[in-house]
Protein backbone atom coordinates (compact mmCIF):
# COMPACT_ATOMS: atom_id res chain seq x y z
CA UNK A 1 0.00 0.00 0.00
CA UNK A 2 0.94 3.39 -0.63
CA UNK A 3 3.51 4.87 1.96
CA UNK A 4 4.35 8.11 0.48
CA UNK A 5 5.28 10.07 3.74
CA UNK A 6 4.76 13.58 2.26
CA UNK A 7 1.20 12.55 1.45
CA UNK A 8 0.68 11.31 5.23
CA UNK A 9 2.39 14.25 6.54
CA UNK A 10 -0.35 16.40 4.59
CA UNK A 11 -3.33 13.89 5.91
CA UNK A 12 -2.52 14.63 9.64
CA UNK A 13 -2.37 18.93 8.91
CA UNK A 14 -5.73 18.02 8.04
CA UNK A 15 -6.43 15.37 10.63
CA UNK A 16 -5.22 17.77 13.25
CA UNK A 17 -7.48 20.77 12.29
CA UNK A 18 -10.28 19.08 11.94
CA UNK A 19 -9.77 17.71 15.26
CA UNK A 20 -9.58 21.51 16.66
CA UNK A 21 -12.26 22.62 14.77
CA UNK A 22 -14.88 19.72 15.70
CA UNK A 23 -13.97 20.03 19.29
CA UNK A 24 -14.32 24.05 19.56
CA UNK A 25 -17.73 23.56 17.63
CA UNK A 26 -19.04 21.13 20.03
CA UNK A 27 -17.04 22.74 23.19
CA UNK A 28 -16.46 19.44 24.67
CA UNK A 29 -14.12 16.65 23.88
CA UNK A 30 -10.79 15.56 24.47
CA UNK A 31 -7.92 17.01 22.17
CA UNK A 32 -4.76 16.11 24.18
CA UNK A 33 -5.23 12.22 23.63
CA UNK A 34 -6.61 12.84 20.21
CA UNK A 35 -3.32 15.09 18.56
CA UNK A 36 -1.03 12.25 20.41
CA UNK A 37 -2.62 9.54 18.11
CA UNK A 38 -2.56 11.42 14.89
CA UNK A 39 0.53 9.38 12.80
CA UNK A 40 -0.82 6.25 14.35
CA UNK A 41 -4.41 6.14 13.05
CA UNK A 42 -3.44 8.14 9.51
CA UNK A 43 -0.57 5.22 8.86
CA UNK A 44 -3.14 2.65 9.53
CA UNK A 45 -6.55 3.97 7.50
CA UNK A 46 -3.97 5.69 4.70
CA UNK A 47 -1.50 3.09 4.47
CA UNK A 48 -1.46 0.22 5.77
CA UNK A 49 -5.72 -1.50 6.82
CA UNK A 50 -7.54 -3.04 3.88
CA UNK A 51 -10.93 -1.36 4.42
CA UNK A 52 -13.37 -0.11 2.10
CA UNK A 53 -15.56 3.38 2.66
CA UNK A 54 -18.12 1.81 0.23
CA UNK A 55 -18.69 -1.48 1.97
CA UNK A 56 -17.71 -0.61 6.14
CA UNK A 57 -18.87 -4.02 7.52
CA UNK A 58 -16.67 -5.97 4.26
CA UNK A 59 -15.66 -9.56 6.06
CA UNK A 60 -12.89 -9.52 5.28
CA UNK A 61 -11.65 -5.81 6.35
CA UNK A 62 -8.88 -5.11 8.58
CA UNK A 63 -10.96 -3.92 12.04
CA UNK A 64 -9.47 -1.39 14.39
CA UNK A 65 -11.08 -0.47 17.89
CA UNK A 66 -10.11 2.80 19.28
CA UNK A 67 -9.70 1.00 23.11
CA UNK A 68 -8.94 4.77 24.57
CA UNK A 69 -12.30 5.78 22.99
CA UNK A 70 -11.99 9.40 24.66
CA UNK A 71 -9.86 9.79 21.47
CA UNK A 72 -13.02 9.70 19.53
CA UNK A 73 -12.54 13.23 17.18
CA UNK A 74 -9.13 11.52 15.65
CA UNK A 75 -11.12 8.13 14.88
CA UNK A 76 -13.69 10.19 13.42
CA UNK A 77 -11.75 12.63 11.24
CA UNK A 78 -9.96 9.86 9.98
CA UNK A 79 -12.73 8.03 8.67
CA UNK A 80 -14.34 11.34 7.12
CA UNK A 81 -10.59 11.91 5.61
CA UNK A 82 -10.91 8.21 4.30
CA UNK A 83 -14.50 8.76 2.56
CA UNK A 84 -16.71 7.06 5.24
CA UNK A 85 -18.94 10.03 6.05
CA UNK A 86 -18.96 13.57 4.88
CA UNK A 87 -16.64 15.58 6.70
CA UNK A 88 -19.22 18.34 7.30
CA UNK A 89 -20.78 15.75 9.62
CA UNK A 90 -17.59 16.19 12.11
CA UNK A 91 -19.30 19.50 13.44
CA UNK A 92 -22.05 17.50 14.78
CA UNK A 93 -19.46 15.85 17.16
CA UNK A 94 -21.19 15.15 20.64
CA UNK A 95 -24.29 17.31 19.28
CA UNK A 96 -27.92 16.11 19.84
CA UNK A 97 -29.21 13.28 16.97
CA UNK A 98 -25.16 13.27 15.75
CA UNK A 99 -23.98 9.92 14.77
CA UNK A 100 -20.59 11.35 15.79
CA UNK A 101 -21.46 10.54 19.57
CA UNK A 102 -18.83 11.62 22.85
CA UNK A 103 -16.90 8.03 22.50
CA UNK A 104 -17.03 5.81 19.06
CA UNK A 105 -20.09 3.82 18.69
CA UNK A 106 -20.25 1.00 16.18
CA UNK A 107 -24.22 1.42 15.58
CA UNK A 108 -23.96 5.08 14.89
CA UNK A 109 -21.15 5.72 13.00
CA UNK A 110 -19.94 4.17 9.68
CA UNK A 111 -16.21 2.56 9.70
CA UNK A 112 -16.37 2.15 13.76
CA UNK A 113 -15.79 -1.79 14.58
CA UNK A 114 -16.57 -1.36 17.95
CA UNK A 115 -17.89 0.68 20.46
CA UNK A 116 -15.76 1.75 23.54
CA UNK A 117 -15.42 4.50 25.74
CA UNK A 118 -15.30 2.67 28.76
CA UNK A 119 -11.86 2.39 28.93
CA UNK A 120 -9.99 -1.70 29.37
CA UNK A 121 -12.53 -3.39 26.95
CA UNK A 122 -11.05 -3.17 23.91
CA UNK A 123 -8.39 -5.66 23.76
CA UNK A 124 -10.53 -8.40 24.79
CA UNK A 125 -12.82 -7.50 21.84
CA UNK A 126 -9.67 -7.77 19.72
CA UNK A 127 -8.79 -10.92 20.63
CA UNK A 128 -12.42 -12.14 19.75
CA UNK A 129 -11.77 -10.93 16.47
CA UNK A 130 -8.63 -12.36 16.03
CA UNK A 131 -10.01 -15.86 17.16
CA UNK A 132 -12.88 -15.67 14.48
CA UNK A 133 -10.39 -14.92 11.79
CA UNK A 134 -8.22 -17.79 13.03
CA UNK A 135 -11.67 -20.34 12.76
CA UNK A 136 -12.53 -19.19 9.37
CA UNK A 137 -9.29 -19.04 8.22
CA UNK A 138 -8.95 -15.21 7.30
CA UNK A 139 -5.82 -13.05 6.79
CA UNK A 140 -7.66 -9.94 8.41
CA UNK A 141 -5.82 -8.25 11.09
CA UNK A 142 -6.90 -6.37 14.03
CA UNK A 143 -5.31 -3.48 15.24
CA UNK A 144 -5.92 -1.56 18.06
CA UNK A 145 -4.69 1.56 20.06
CA UNK A 146 -4.19 1.55 23.91
CA UNK A 147 -4.25 4.71 25.91
CA UNK A 148 -0.86 4.35 28.58
CA UNK A 149 -3.18 5.42 31.52
CA UNK A 150 -6.03 3.22 30.29
CA UNK A 151 -3.21 0.16 31.20
CA UNK A 152 -4.21 0.91 34.72
CA UNK A 153 -7.27 -1.53 34.10
CA UNK A 154 -6.98 -4.69 34.83
CA UNK A 155 -9.03 -6.32 32.04
CA UNK A 156 -5.99 -5.18 29.92
CA UNK A 157 -3.72 -7.47 31.75
CA UNK A 158 -6.57 -10.42 31.42
CA UNK A 159 -6.39 -9.81 27.63
CA UNK A 160 -2.88 -9.82 27.13
CA UNK A 161 -2.53 -12.75 28.65
CA UNK A 162 -5.37 -14.67 26.16
CA UNK A 163 -3.66 -13.07 22.86
CA UNK A 164 -0.68 -14.78 23.64
CA UNK A 165 -2.13 -17.89 24.83
CA UNK A 166 -3.90 -18.25 21.78
CA UNK A 167 -0.98 -17.06 20.08
CA UNK A 168 -3.05 -14.02 17.91
CA UNK A 169 0.05 -13.10 15.77
CA UNK A 170 -2.71 -11.07 14.07
CA UNK A 171 -3.30 -8.76 16.70
CA UNK A 172 -1.24 -5.39 16.43
CA UNK A 173 -1.56 -3.17 19.52
CA UNK A 174 -0.76 0.07 20.28
CA UNK A 175 -0.08 2.12 23.27
CA UNK A 176 -0.40 5.49 22.60
CA UNK A 177 2.53 6.43 25.46
CA UNK A 178 2.07 10.21 25.89
CA UNK A 179 2.78 9.84 29.53
CA UNK A 180 -0.45 11.53 30.93
CA UNK A 181 -3.92 10.89 32.55
CA UNK A 182 -6.33 12.68 33.51
CA UNK A 183 -5.08 13.67 36.88
CA UNK A 184 -1.71 13.92 36.12
CA UNK A 185 1.03 12.04 34.51
CA UNK A 186 0.62 8.35 34.24
CA UNK A 187 3.97 7.70 37.19
CA UNK A 188 2.38 10.06 39.51
CA UNK A 189 -1.01 8.45 39.08
CA UNK A 190 -0.56 4.83 39.19
CA UNK A 191 3.05 3.87 37.97
CA UNK A 192 2.30 2.08 34.20
CA UNK A 193 6.13 1.81 33.53
CA UNK A 194 7.81 -0.16 32.43
CA UNK A 195 5.54 -0.98 29.84
CA UNK A 196 7.81 -2.86 27.04
CA UNK A 197 8.30 -5.26 29.81
CA UNK A 198 5.32 -5.99 31.23
CA UNK A 199 4.24 -6.84 27.67
CA UNK A 200 7.17 -8.86 27.50
CA UNK A 201 6.61 -10.71 29.91
CA UNK A 202 3.08 -11.39 29.43
CA UNK A 203 4.72 -12.86 25.89
CA UNK A 204 4.17 -10.53 23.85
CA UNK A 205 6.57 -9.14 20.90
CA UNK A 206 7.00 -5.73 21.83
CA UNK A 207 8.66 -3.27 19.76
CA UNK A 208 9.29 0.56 21.03
CA UNK A 209 9.02 3.49 18.51
CA UNK A 210 8.55 7.48 18.31
CA UNK A 211 4.53 7.46 17.71
CA UNK A 212 4.72 10.52 15.37
CA UNK A 213 7.68 8.74 12.86
CA UNK A 214 6.21 7.28 10.04
CA UNK A 215 9.26 5.26 9.21
CA UNK A 216 9.40 3.98 12.34
CA UNK A 217 5.27 3.34 12.37
CA UNK A 218 5.46 1.54 9.30
CA UNK A 219 8.62 -0.44 10.53
CA UNK A 220 7.15 -1.60 13.66
CA UNK A 221 3.59 -2.55 11.26
CA UNK A 222 5.91 -4.48 9.42
CA UNK A 223 7.84 -6.25 12.32
CA UNK A 224 4.13 -7.31 13.49
CA UNK A 225 2.87 -8.51 10.41
CA UNK A 226 6.10 -10.74 10.33
CA UNK A 227 6.32 -12.28 13.63
CA UNK A 228 4.41 -15.72 14.46
CA UNK A 229 2.77 -17.28 17.35
CA UNK A 230 2.91 -14.23 19.12
CA UNK A 231 0.72 -10.60 19.50
CA UNK A 232 2.82 -7.43 18.44
CA UNK A 233 2.65 -4.59 21.02
CA UNK A 234 4.20 -1.28 19.53
CA UNK A 235 4.65 1.15 22.43
CA UNK A 236 4.51 4.20 20.52
CA UNK A 237 6.25 7.23 22.69
CA UNK A 238 4.15 10.08 21.90
CA UNK A 239 3.49 13.77 22.84
CA UNK A 240 -0.13 14.83 24.26
CA UNK A 241 -1.29 17.48 22.22
CA UNK A 242 0.95 17.02 19.50
CA UNK A 243 1.15 20.32 17.12
CA UNK A 244 -0.28 22.90 19.43
CA UNK A 245 1.89 24.38 21.48
CA UNK A 246 0.10 25.11 24.10
CA UNK A 247 -1.68 22.37 24.17
CA UNK A 248 1.54 19.85 24.16
CA UNK A 249 2.43 18.01 27.20
CA UNK A 250 -0.16 19.59 29.21
CA UNK A 251 -2.82 17.56 31.42
CA UNK A 252 -5.02 20.10 31.23
CA UNK A 253 -5.95 19.88 28.09
CA UNK A 254 -6.91 15.99 28.39
CA UNK A 255 -10.82 16.85 28.30
CA UNK A 256 -11.03 20.43 27.73
CA UNK A 257 -12.53 22.16 24.43
CA UNK A 258 -10.52 25.11 22.83
CA UNK A 259 -11.84 28.11 22.96
CA UNK A 260 -12.32 30.25 19.51
CA UNK A 261 -9.25 32.09 19.94
CA UNK A 262 -7.48 29.22 21.16
CA UNK A 263 -9.02 27.61 17.69
CA UNK A 264 -7.67 30.49 15.70
CA UNK A 265 -3.88 30.05 17.30
CA UNK A 266 -4.15 26.30 16.97
CA UNK A 267 -4.95 26.63 13.22
CA UNK A 268 -2.88 28.67 12.28
CA UNK A 269 0.08 26.72 14.11
CA UNK A 270 -1.29 23.71 12.19
CA UNK A 271 -1.65 26.13 8.74
CA UNK A 272 1.57 24.05 7.67
CA UNK A 273 1.15 22.19 4.40
CA UNK A 274 -2.64 23.06 4.16
CA UNK A 275 -4.68 26.15 4.57
CA UNK A 276 -7.92 26.43 5.97
CA UNK B 1 -35.70 -36.84 31.64
CA UNK B 2 -36.84 -36.57 35.48
CA UNK B 3 -34.76 -34.54 37.36
CA UNK B 4 -31.82 -33.09 36.08
CA UNK B 5 -30.14 -29.85 36.71
CA UNK B 6 -30.85 -26.91 33.89
CA UNK B 7 -26.88 -26.78 33.38
CA UNK B 8 -26.57 -30.43 32.34
CA UNK B 9 -29.66 -29.48 29.77
CA UNK B 10 -27.26 -26.41 28.36
CA UNK B 11 -24.47 -28.65 27.90
CA UNK B 12 -26.46 -31.49 25.91
CA UNK B 13 -28.39 -28.31 23.98
CA UNK B 14 -24.72 -26.99 23.32
CA UNK B 15 -23.49 -29.95 21.76
CA UNK B 16 -26.59 -30.59 19.62
CA UNK B 17 -26.45 -26.86 18.45
CA UNK B 18 -22.74 -27.26 17.65
CA UNK B 19 -23.72 -29.83 15.06
CA UNK B 20 -26.08 -27.89 13.48
CA UNK B 21 -24.24 -24.66 13.34
CA UNK B 22 -20.51 -24.22 13.28
CA UNK B 23 -20.81 -20.37 13.96
CA UNK B 24 -21.46 -21.70 17.62
CA UNK B 25 -18.49 -21.09 19.82
CA UNK B 26 -18.22 -21.61 23.38
CA UNK B 27 -16.73 -19.45 26.07
CA UNK B 28 -15.52 -20.33 30.01
CA UNK B 29 -13.65 -18.92 32.58
CA UNK B 30 -12.24 -21.85 34.38
CA UNK B 31 -15.59 -23.48 35.31
CA UNK B 32 -16.45 -25.51 32.44
CA UNK B 33 -16.60 -28.92 34.14
CA UNK B 34 -19.39 -27.03 36.32
CA UNK B 35 -21.35 -25.04 34.11
CA UNK B 36 -21.22 -28.04 31.33
CA UNK B 37 -19.20 -26.10 28.52
CA UNK B 38 -16.96 -28.95 29.02
CA UNK B 39 -19.62 -31.11 26.86
CA UNK B 40 -18.94 -28.74 24.02
CA UNK B 41 -15.43 -28.72 24.01
CA UNK B 42 -15.23 -32.29 23.97
CA UNK B 43 -16.72 -32.30 21.00
CA UNK B 44 -15.88 -29.57 19.80
CA UNK B 45 -12.27 -28.26 21.02
CA UNK B 46 -11.51 -26.11 18.60
CA UNK B 47 -14.35 -23.72 18.89
CA UNK B 48 -14.24 -23.64 22.42
CA UNK B 49 -12.36 -20.87 24.40
CA UNK B 50 -10.94 -20.91 27.90
CA UNK B 51 -9.77 -17.65 29.11
CA UNK B 52 -8.95 -18.70 32.89
CA UNK B 53 -10.60 -16.96 35.57
CA UNK B 54 -10.98 -13.81 33.90
CA UNK B 55 -14.55 -12.64 33.80
CA UNK B 56 -14.49 -9.07 32.27
CA UNK B 57 -12.09 -10.75 29.55
CA UNK B 58 -14.86 -13.84 28.64
CA UNK B 59 -17.47 -11.39 28.14
CA UNK B 60 -15.29 -8.87 25.61
CA UNK B 61 -13.34 -11.81 23.79
CA UNK B 62 -17.29 -12.81 23.00
CA UNK B 63 -18.17 -9.52 22.12
CA UNK B 64 -15.20 -9.36 19.57
CA UNK B 65 -16.12 -13.02 18.04
CA UNK B 66 -19.86 -11.74 17.89
CA UNK B 67 -18.85 -9.08 15.45
CA UNK B 68 -17.07 -11.16 13.13
CA UNK B 69 -20.53 -13.40 13.14
CA UNK B 70 -20.10 -15.98 15.06
CA UNK B 71 -22.52 -17.31 17.79
CA UNK B 72 -20.71 -17.09 21.53
CA UNK B 73 -22.22 -18.77 24.11
CA UNK B 74 -20.29 -17.64 26.78
CA UNK B 75 -20.19 -19.05 30.50
CA UNK B 76 -19.57 -18.95 34.34
CA UNK B 77 -21.15 -18.63 37.21
CA UNK B 78 -24.00 -15.96 37.66
CA UNK B 79 -22.43 -14.21 40.40
CA UNK B 80 -19.23 -13.52 37.63
CA UNK B 81 -20.93 -13.18 34.93
CA UNK B 82 -23.84 -10.78 35.96
CA UNK B 83 -22.01 -9.32 39.21
CA UNK B 84 -18.02 -9.05 37.70
CA UNK B 85 -19.02 -8.00 34.40
CA UNK B 86 -21.99 -6.09 34.63
CA UNK B 87 -20.11 -3.76 32.84
CA UNK B 88 -18.22 -5.53 29.96
CA UNK B 89 -21.65 -6.87 29.49
CA UNK B 90 -23.43 -3.34 29.80
CA UNK B 91 -21.11 -1.77 27.13
CA UNK B 92 -19.43 -4.11 25.06
CA UNK B 93 -22.27 -6.18 24.69
CA UNK B 94 -25.71 -4.56 25.72
CA UNK B 95 -24.41 -1.18 23.95
CA UNK B 96 -23.28 -2.04 20.18
CA UNK B 97 -26.21 -5.30 20.61
CA UNK B 98 -23.92 -7.63 19.73
CA UNK B 99 -25.20 -10.87 19.12
CA UNK B 100 -23.93 -12.78 22.52
CA UNK B 101 -25.05 -15.27 24.71
CA UNK B 102 -24.80 -15.24 28.73
CA UNK B 103 -25.19 -18.58 30.08
CA UNK B 104 -24.99 -18.16 33.63
CA UNK B 105 -25.17 -21.06 35.98
CA UNK B 106 -25.19 -21.94 39.65
CA UNK B 107 -27.62 -18.71 40.10
CA UNK B 108 -30.05 -18.32 43.47
CA UNK B 109 -29.18 -20.73 46.43
CA UNK B 110 -29.37 -23.98 45.07
CA UNK B 111 -25.65 -23.37 44.52
CA UNK B 112 -25.79 -24.71 47.82
CA UNK B 113 -22.64 -25.30 50.23
CA UNK B 114 -20.63 -23.22 48.56
CA UNK B 115 -22.27 -20.21 50.38
CA UNK B 116 -23.34 -16.70 49.74
CA UNK B 117 -20.46 -15.50 48.25
CA UNK B 118 -21.04 -17.75 45.68
CA UNK B 119 -25.39 -17.67 45.52
CA UNK B 120 -26.30 -14.59 43.34
CA UNK B 121 -29.83 -13.24 44.13
CA UNK B 122 -28.91 -10.43 41.89
CA UNK B 123 -28.72 -10.90 38.88
CA UNK B 124 -31.82 -10.74 37.25
CA UNK B 125 -32.39 -7.24 38.39
CA UNK B 126 -29.26 -6.48 37.26
CA UNK B 127 -29.18 -7.85 34.00
CA UNK B 128 -33.29 -6.87 33.01
CA UNK B 129 -32.20 -3.34 34.13
CA UNK B 130 -29.62 -3.22 30.53
CA UNK B 131 -31.16 -1.83 27.20
CA UNK B 132 -31.17 -4.03 24.61
CA UNK B 133 -30.94 -7.59 27.11
CA UNK B 134 -33.10 -10.17 27.00
CA UNK B 135 -33.81 -12.18 30.13
CA UNK B 136 -34.61 -15.60 30.22
CA UNK B 137 -34.74 -18.36 33.40
CA UNK B 138 -36.02 -21.20 32.54
CA UNK B 139 -37.52 -24.11 34.51
CA UNK B 140 -36.56 -27.45 33.76
CA UNK B 141 -34.42 -29.46 31.41
CA UNK B 142 -36.30 -29.21 28.16
CA UNK B 143 -37.44 -25.52 28.37
CA UNK B 144 -33.40 -25.38 28.69
CA UNK B 145 -32.74 -27.33 26.00
CA UNK B 146 -35.62 -25.11 23.51
CA UNK B 147 -34.16 -21.92 25.14
CA UNK B 148 -30.77 -22.35 23.91
CA UNK B 149 -32.05 -23.25 20.64
CA UNK B 150 -34.10 -20.71 20.29
CA UNK B 151 -31.99 -17.80 21.52
CA UNK B 152 -29.35 -18.89 19.22
CA UNK B 153 -31.79 -18.22 16.62
CA UNK B 154 -32.45 -14.22 17.73
CA UNK B 155 -30.01 -11.76 17.09
CA UNK B 156 -29.09 -9.85 20.53
CA UNK B 157 -27.76 -10.02 24.08
CA UNK B 158 -29.40 -12.88 25.94
CA UNK B 159 -28.90 -13.61 29.72
CA UNK B 160 -30.00 -17.36 30.46
CA UNK B 161 -30.26 -18.10 34.35
CA UNK B 162 -29.04 -21.54 34.55
CA UNK B 163 -29.25 -23.74 38.00
CA UNK B 164 -26.86 -26.34 39.83
CA UNK B 165 -29.31 -28.24 41.44
CA UNK B 166 -31.54 -31.04 40.11
CA UNK B 167 -35.43 -29.73 39.24
CA UNK B 168 -38.17 -31.66 37.76
CA UNK B 169 -39.28 -32.14 34.38
CA UNK B 170 -42.33 -30.26 34.00
CA UNK B 171 -42.42 -29.52 30.34
CA UNK B 172 -42.00 -32.80 28.91
CA UNK B 173 -45.24 -33.14 27.05
CA UNK B 174 -45.96 -32.99 22.81
CA UNK B 175 -47.85 -29.31 23.24
CA UNK B 176 -44.94 -27.54 24.82
CA UNK B 177 -43.63 -24.69 22.57
CA UNK B 178 -40.71 -22.15 23.29
CA UNK B 179 -40.79 -18.80 22.21
CA UNK B 180 -38.76 -15.90 23.72
CA UNK B 181 -41.14 -13.36 25.52
CA UNK B 182 -44.24 -15.49 25.34
CA UNK B 183 -45.24 -16.48 28.91
CA UNK B 184 -47.09 -20.30 28.91
CA UNK B 185 -50.00 -21.16 30.63
CA UNK B 186 -49.15 -24.11 32.46
CA UNK B 187 -53.03 -24.08 34.96
CA UNK B 188 -56.19 -22.61 34.42
CA UNK B 189 -57.63 -21.12 37.41
CA UNK B 190 -59.80 -18.18 38.61
CA UNK B 191 -59.14 -17.07 41.81
CA UNK B 192 -55.38 -16.22 41.96
CA UNK B 193 -52.70 -16.49 39.68
CA UNK B 194 -49.20 -17.45 40.09
CA UNK B 195 -46.25 -15.99 38.16
CA UNK B 196 -43.25 -17.93 38.39
CA UNK B 197 -40.15 -18.70 37.06
CA UNK B 198 -36.57 -20.73 37.08
CA UNK B 199 -37.01 -23.56 40.23
CA UNK B 200 -40.35 -22.39 41.32
CA UNK B 201 -42.51 -23.42 38.63
CA UNK B 202 -42.53 -26.61 39.77
CA UNK B 203 -43.10 -25.67 43.54
CA UNK B 204 -45.55 -23.50 41.92
CA UNK B 205 -47.42 -26.05 40.71
CA UNK B 206 -47.16 -27.95 43.91
CA UNK B 207 -48.88 -25.12 45.54
CA UNK B 208 -51.84 -24.87 43.04
CA UNK B 209 -52.63 -28.67 43.52
CA UNK B 210 -52.86 -27.56 47.37
CA UNK B 211 -54.78 -24.32 47.06
CA UNK B 212 -57.22 -26.86 44.76
CA UNK B 213 -57.72 -29.03 47.86
CA UNK B 214 -58.42 -25.86 49.93
CA UNK B 215 -61.19 -24.72 47.52
CA UNK B 216 -58.14 -22.12 45.51
CA UNK B 217 -58.58 -21.84 41.91
CA UNK B 218 -54.97 -20.90 41.65
CA UNK B 219 -53.79 -20.15 37.65
CA UNK B 220 -50.21 -20.82 37.37
CA UNK B 221 -48.08 -19.37 34.71
CA UNK B 222 -44.45 -19.95 33.75
CA UNK B 223 -42.57 -16.67 32.95
CA UNK B 224 -39.52 -18.04 31.48
CA UNK B 225 -39.03 -14.75 29.96
CA UNK B 226 -38.73 -12.26 32.52
CA UNK B 227 -37.64 -9.53 29.70
CA UNK B 228 -39.46 -8.91 27.34
CA UNK B 229 -41.93 -9.80 30.08
CA UNK B 230 -45.31 -11.38 28.01
CA UNK B 231 -47.13 -8.19 29.49
CA UNK B 232 -50.75 -9.18 27.87
CA UNK B 233 -50.36 -12.88 29.19
CA UNK B 234 -49.65 -11.18 32.69
CA UNK B 235 -52.33 -8.23 32.57
CA UNK B 236 -54.46 -10.85 30.41
CA UNK B 237 -54.78 -13.32 33.26
CA UNK B 238 -55.15 -10.91 36.09
CA UNK B 239 -57.92 -9.45 35.25
CA UNK B 240 -59.51 -12.32 35.65
CA UNK B 241 -58.22 -13.91 38.48
CA UNK B 242 -58.06 -9.95 40.18
CA UNK B 243 -54.85 -11.20 42.41
CA UNK B 244 -51.23 -12.30 41.86
CA UNK B 245 -48.15 -14.05 43.93
CA UNK B 246 -44.87 -14.03 41.65
CA UNK B 247 -42.50 -16.87 42.90
CA UNK B 248 -38.41 -16.81 41.69
CA UNK B 249 -35.13 -17.84 43.41
CA UNK B 250 -34.31 -14.16 43.37
CA UNK B 251 -33.93 -11.10 45.98
CA UNK B 252 -37.77 -10.14 45.72
CA UNK B 253 -36.34 -6.74 44.79
CA UNK B 254 -35.63 -5.89 41.06
CA UNK B 255 -36.32 -9.70 39.93
CA UNK B 256 -40.09 -11.13 38.27
CA UNK B 257 -41.61 -9.88 41.50
CA UNK B 258 -40.66 -6.08 40.50
CA UNK B 259 -41.54 -7.08 36.86
CA UNK B 260 -44.91 -8.14 37.50
CA UNK B 261 -45.65 -5.27 39.96
CA UNK B 262 -44.36 -2.47 37.61
CA UNK B 263 -46.78 -3.82 35.08
CA UNK B 264 -50.29 -4.56 37.39
CA UNK B 265 -49.47 -0.92 39.06
CA UNK B 266 -49.89 0.72 35.92
CA UNK B 267 -52.13 -1.64 33.85
CA UNK B 268 -54.11 -3.93 36.14
CA UNK B 269 -53.85 -2.85 39.70
CA UNK B 270 -54.43 -5.54 41.73
CA UNK B 271 -53.11 -7.15 44.97
CA UNK B 272 -49.49 -8.88 44.40
CA UNK B 273 -47.69 -11.04 47.14
CA UNK B 274 -43.54 -11.56 46.18
CA UNK B 275 -42.23 -14.82 47.36
CA UNK B 276 -38.63 -14.43 46.99
CA UNK B 277 -35.43 -14.28 48.76
CA UNK B 278 -36.50 -11.42 51.08
CA UNK B 279 -33.38 -9.06 50.57
CA UNK B 280 -30.98 -11.11 52.44
CA UNK B 281 -27.77 -13.14 51.70
CA UNK B 282 -27.73 -16.33 51.44
CA UNK B 283 -25.49 -19.15 53.64
CA UNK B 284 -23.69 -22.50 53.05
CA UNK B 285 -26.45 -25.63 53.45
CA UNK B 286 -28.06 -27.86 51.34
CA UNK B 287 -30.12 -26.73 48.06
CA UNK B 288 -33.53 -27.94 49.68
CA UNK B 289 -32.99 -26.75 53.46
CA UNK B 290 -31.82 -23.63 51.68
CA UNK B 291 -34.68 -23.24 50.33
CA UNK B 292 -37.08 -23.84 53.24
CA UNK B 293 -34.98 -21.68 55.13
CA UNK B 294 -35.18 -18.86 52.75
CA UNK B 295 -38.97 -19.35 52.03
CA UNK B 296 -39.01 -20.66 48.30
CA UNK B 297 -41.15 -23.74 49.27
CA UNK B 298 -44.74 -24.70 47.93
CA UNK B 299 -46.19 -23.64 51.58
CA UNK B 300 -44.96 -20.07 51.12
CA UNK B 301 -46.73 -19.94 48.25
CA UNK B 302 -49.86 -21.46 49.15
CA UNK B 303 -49.92 -18.56 51.93
CA UNK B 304 -49.00 -15.97 49.47
CA UNK B 305 -51.54 -17.02 47.65
CA UNK B 306 -54.30 -16.82 50.45
CA UNK B 307 -53.15 -13.27 51.62
CA UNK B 308 -53.62 -12.27 48.00
CA UNK B 309 -56.98 -13.55 47.76
CA UNK B 310 -58.02 -12.03 50.83
CA UNK B 311 -56.77 -8.63 49.87
CA UNK B 312 -58.94 -8.62 46.98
Amino acid sequence: MNRDINKLKEIAVEVRKNIIKMLTESQSGHPGGSLSAVEILTSLYFSEMKVDPNNPKWEDRDRFILSKGHAAPVLYAVLAEKGFFDKAELMTLRKIDSNLQGHPSIKNTPGVDMSTGSLGQGLSVANGMALAAKLDNKDYRVYILLGDGELEEGQVWEAAMTAAHYKLDNVTAFVDFNGLQIDGPCTQVMNVTPIADKFRAFGWNVIEIDGHDYNQIFDAIDKAKATKGMPTMIVAKTVKGKGVSFMENQVGWHGTAPSKEQCEQALQELGGAING
Amino acid sequence: MANLATREAYGKALVELGKENKNIVVLDADLSKSTKTADFAKVFPERFFNVGIAEADLIGTAAGLSTCGKIPFASTFAMFAAGRAFEQIRNSVCYPKLNVKIAATHAGLTVGEDGASHQSVEDIAIMRSIPNMTVICPADDVETMAAVKAVSEYYGPVYIRLGRASVPTINDRPEYKFEIGKAVLLKEGKDVTIFATGIMVSEALKAAEELQKEGIDAEVVNIHTIKPLDEEAVVNSVKKTKAAVTCEEHNIIGGLGSAVCEVLAEKCPAPVKRVGIKDTFGESGKPAELLKKYGLTKNEIVKAAKEAVAAK
